[in-house]
């Protein structure tokens, strides 16, 4: 594991059996009742039921994960966990919590902060042990100082420093110069370059997509065009420039998917992510200048939403990442245009996965146990997660994909509660988070 | 928290009756002849924005019946200080407000208002969203002057992305069967317009919309709300300033309305606006009895 990973306990030593779950690893292709060993923080053994005996010493702790699913720890391409600077609306602690509560064991922090992620100092401050982090935290660092667009930072150092890629998240990398230069970095580095797609000469004090919807608001709207203009120019850079690895972060639009298509067509090594509210809810959700349904990218039309529908059921996108962007009350409970972009994620996202997309949708579960793990692991390099082959990190998520229950934001691990999932019934929810061997969540089953 | 009961944040959640029932009591209403159907009551008006006719039509409608009335300005109070919206509101609230007359530039600011501020709120203009009032006032003089919607053809010319009261404007008339047509070139009338409400057509030409017409509005090009578009003011007013010529293509007893503030010279000539067809300065008039029914309707008075 060079520098990517930090376990955020030292691994457990104790053994951990976990019994007459139902095992989906996409990754190894298996999708069968199996039993899983744990051991000193890695898989031992991975098992058809009760054939595991041999080395399982009377004290190895046992977990009954009979009616559930048992699957790789979930991987988050995109959480802001605000630290530092920021704790007013969340710490690493905190996110974490909250993470671990939605069945997270990596999460990536966006480095939008303050001050910004831009250098090596600050990407070992937040791999610290004082952070408090109860899941495994990687960092994404700035693209450029400050995410200022002009100078690249030191791509070299930051992946040196443990940094997992690089990214300006919240704004995009705007200068085709800039963006051609990361690119031919992120090839000679193998580092990738996540973009936040968004032409924002053409967002000037937009709110919300621009639709019948925003003009019947009077909300300037934002167009398809202007993530869809950046996805296609940084589609076609990663085309031309040898090795270059782009992801694209929380794609939105149709137009911006074709080009993503065209891209991984032509075997550029384009990956991508859509969060949950943009595989839920449309542009039409919005009542009443609610800010909980405000975030960049915005919610899009219903055929943005059907083609990201299609996408996901199709195998095109690669990681499903819930852009985690908590924020105070008084920085949402205010006019409509002038109220924080973003929402929290960490909790409802494999509920809004199952009620969603397996259920209404029929995309089997494999698939989106696949969207959480080996997908996301393969988009950032994460060795040793995204999948329980022997020998990999002890990382476990285990949920029940039949049960119900419905989600109160004033209950939520994050400091924030700004969220438009609140009092929503949804299925599927998490049992036990293992991280390094190690539960650090734990539901209530059945 | 619903809005309270006599809010009135926008006209399109409002019923065709209850405009109607509003039109019918502002008939009555008649500030040279004050009801003290507001006594000792407090009307906080809250303006974030520039205003000349509402601000001063509110503010005599509510003194003519019986109110107190209290004006706040973004400029000169806590706001400039960068008190929240909702801070000022729970303030007005805790000083006595009775009831929250609000302009402010950001669309929504009202339902915000409304959703955490137990007084009834009424929405005086919200940045590009709705204008209640100004709608409802141009029913009212539109009544007077055409006796009836049925049948109705009217004409809106100019700005009307930028426009609240396009908005509120096409929400009205859409209830009453009125047949609506939008005229503008493209960046300022798009054609998404047309899903407002049932009953809008759009077209880039002055003739088409003039023809047949019964009502002609016309609005200003709001230059201080391109935010970076680029308009050809020359070239506008090649293609849509109304002039004596053009209207004499709608129909003979057509009215002309706007909503101010009028530019001379831009969106219409000096012979409209000071012309025998034109009711700019009835649309005022028209304001304080409008706006006395609407503050009437939020204390519940409206009977």
């Amino acid at each position: 594991m060079k520098n990517l990973t930090r376990d955020v306990n030292s691994p457990s030593t104790s053994s951990l059996l976990i019994k007459g779950g139902h095992l989906i690893d996409p990754a190894a292709r298996i999708d069968a009742p199996m039993d899983v060993l744990l051991k000193d923080g890695r898989v031992a053994e991975v098992a058809p039921p009760n054939k595991i005996k041999a080395g399982v010493d009377e004290k190895a702790e046992k977990f009954d994960a009979r009616g559930l699913i048992v699957a790789p720890g979930f991987i988050d391409l995109h959480a802001h966990l605000r630290e530092p600077g920021q704790a007013y609306k969340e710490t690493i602690a905190t996110g974490t919590a909250a993470a671990a509560a939605g069945g997270f064991t990596s999460v990536c922090t966006m480095p939008n902060t303050v001050p910004v992620v831009d250098s090596v100092e600050s990407v070992e401050w937040l791999r610290q042990p004082e952070r408090g982090a109860v899941v495994n935290v990687f960092v994404i660092a700035a693209a450029t100082r400050s995410s200022k667009g002009v100078t690249l930072t030191d791509f070299r150092a930051l992946h040196t420093a443990g940094a997992i890629a690089v990214t300006d998240d919240g704004k995009p990398i705007l200068e085709d110069s800039i963006m051609r230069d990361a690119l031919v970095l992120s090839g000679e580095l193998n580092f990738p370059v996540v973009q936040h797609a968004e032409d924002t000469r053409m967002t000037e004090n937009c709110s919300m997509h621009a639709g019948a919807r925003s003009f019947r608001l009077g909300l300037r709207g934002m167009t398809a065009a202007a993530e869809a203009s950046i996805v296609e120019r940084d589609v076609q850079l990663a085309m031309h420039i040898p090795h270059a690895r782009l992801h694209v972060a929380h794609l939105s639009t149709a137009d911006a998917l074709k080009s993503v298509r065209r891209g991984k067509r032509a075997k550029a090594r384009v990956t991508f992510e859509v969060t949950p509210h943009h595989f839920t809810l449309t542009d039409e959700d919005m009542r009443d200048y609610d800010s909980n349904y405000k975030m960049n990218p915005p919610l899009r039309s219903p055929s943005d939403l059907e083609a990201i529908l299609a996408a996901l059921a199709d195998g095109t996108v690669d990681a499903i990442a819930t852009d985690h962007a908590p924020h105070a009350a008084h920085e949402k409970e205010m006019e409509f245009e002038r109220a924080a972009f973003g929402i929290t994620g960490l909790e409802t996202a494999l509920a809004l996965a199952i009620t969603r997309l397996h259920r209404e949708k029929r995309i089997p579960l494999a698939r989106i146990v696949e969207l959480f793990t080996a997908g996301p692991a393969r988009c950032s390099d994460l060795r040793g997660r995204g999948s329980l082959v022997r020998g990999s990190i002890a990382d476990v998520t285990i949920f029940d994909p039949k049960k119900k229950w419905t989600f109160d934001a004033a209950k939520s691990r994050s400091k924030s509660k700004n969220t438009p999932f609140d009092g929503w019934q949804l299925t599927g929810k998490v049992v036990a988070t293992i991280v390094g061997g190690r539960i650090v969540y734990s539901g209530i089953s059945g | 928290m619903n809005p309270a009961r006599g809010s009135l944040l926008g006209i399109e959640h409002l019923e065709a009756a209850e405009i109607l029932r509003l039109l019918k009591f502002a008939r009555r209403m008649n500030p040279d002849r004050p009801r003290p159907l507001l006594k000792g009551k407090r009307v906080l008006l809250l303006f974030y924005e520039a205003s000349t006719r509402t601000r001063s039509s509110f503010e005599i409608a509510a003194k003519s019946m019986g109110a107190h009335t209290v004006l706040i300005q973004s400029f000169g109070s806590s706001i400039e200080k960068g008190e929240s919206l909702l801070d000022t509101g729970y303030t007005v609230r805790a000083v006595g407000a009775d009831i929250i007359v609000i302009r402010h530039p950001n669309a929504g600011a009202p339902y915000v208002m409304a959703q955490h501020i137990d007084v009834p709120v009424i929405n005086a203009g919200d940045g590009l969203h709705e204008h209640p009032s100004q709608a409802l006032l141009d029913a009212y003089t539109i009544l007077r002057n055409k006796k009836t919607f049925k049948g109705l053809q009217v004409a809106i010319v100019g700005d009307i992305f930028h426009s609240r009261v396009a908005r509120s404007a096409c929400h009205l008339l859409s209830k009453f069967g009125v047949k609506i047509i939008l005229c503008g070139p493209p960046e300022l009338v798009p054609d998404i317009a047309t899903t407002l409400a049932p009953g809008i057509r759009v077209t880039r030409h002055i003739d088409d919309a003039l023809r047949g017409t019964d009502v002609v509005m016309l609005l200003r090009v709001q230059t201080e709300r391109l935010s970076g578009l680029k308009i050809d003011l020359l070239e506008y007013i090649t293609r849509y300033q109304m002039n004596p010529a053009r209207l004499k293509m709608a129909k003979k007893d057509a009215i002309v309305m706007h909503p101010g503030p009028i530019i001379r010279g831009l969106e219409l000539t000096s012979e409209i606006a000071d012309g025998a067809q034109a009711r700019i300065l009835e649309e005022v008039r028209n304001g304080v009895p409008t706006r006395m029914a609407i503050l009437a309707r939020a204390m519940g008075r409206m009977r």
